[in-house]
């Protein structure tokens, strides 16, 4: 997994490259600790996202869960595998798929 | 039947997954369905390297045999970490709004959605979980 971010004041949008699997979600758990302070607006980009499993579901929870605290959050660009995987979790939602 | 045992830990999951879409290539498995078993494998073989032997490590099998007509794979893990009938878990409610959800049950959960049977059993000292997924 390869992670992009693009920063313009408090808008954030994050670029998920790869597979985010129980091997690759620590490291997106990891930096969104950090990544988020001060963000309203945070975008995940899943262009190139091929694959989600629980892990990485469980890290978009704990997102989702923060910036309804401080501000909003999407996900755009999502692929047919990893929505089916929303979907079946009830996860579509919970959020905002645009 | 294909097998493989590797020691249970996240940094040997992909040699599972590799090992498993190999074979589902060579069993012209569509796509779609090789990503859904592809989950199922990570999300038993996670738990059991999370969860079986912790805080040791120990060594967990993984079998595959191709079935036809209809075209089917079985998948079985085996592992000798502590008993846990993984189907005992109950189901995350998916009606729940954000702030009720919690972050536990949802891979087992995912199994089950992405496979057409499964069973559990304690034999030997051994947790025996088999599936069924036809193509």
């Amino acid at each position: 997994m390869e992670i992009k971010k693009e920063q313009q004041g408090s808008t954030l949008t994050i670029k998920v490259i790869g597979r985010l699997d129980a091997g690759s979600a620590p490291d997106l758990s990891k930096e969104l600790t950090t990544a988020l302070d001060g963000v309203t607006d945070l975008t995940f980009d899943f262009a190139e996202l091929k694959y989600i499993a629980s892990a990485g579901l469980r890290v978009l929870l704990v997102a989702q869960k923060r910036m309804n605290k401080q501000g909003t959050m999407k996900l755009t660009n999502v692929s047919e595998s990893v929505m089916e995987v929303l979907d079946m979790t009830g996860f579509a939602g919970l959020m905002t798929i645009v | 039947m294909e097998k493989i045992t590797v020691d249970a830990t996240i940094d040997n999951l992909q040699t599972v997954t590799d090992f498993a879409t190999n074979y589902l290539e060579e069993h012209s498995c569509p796509m779609k369905v090789a990503m859904q078993i592809e989950l199922v494998i990570e999300e038993i073989f996670v738990n059991i390297a999370s969860y079986a032997y912790h805080p040791e490590i120990g060594p967990a099998t993984f079998c595959l045999e191709f079935e036809e007509n209809p075209a089917a794979v079985l998948m079985t893990f085996i592992d000798g970490g502590r008993p846990y009938n993984p189907l005992e878990r109950i189901d995350p409610d998916t009606t729940l709004g954000i702030e009720e959800r919690d972050e536990g049950g949802l891979g087992i959960f995912l199994v089950k959605k992405n496979v057409d049977e499964i069973t559990y059993e304690y034999e030997d000292g051994k947790n025996i979980l088999r599936m069924k997924k036809i193509f």
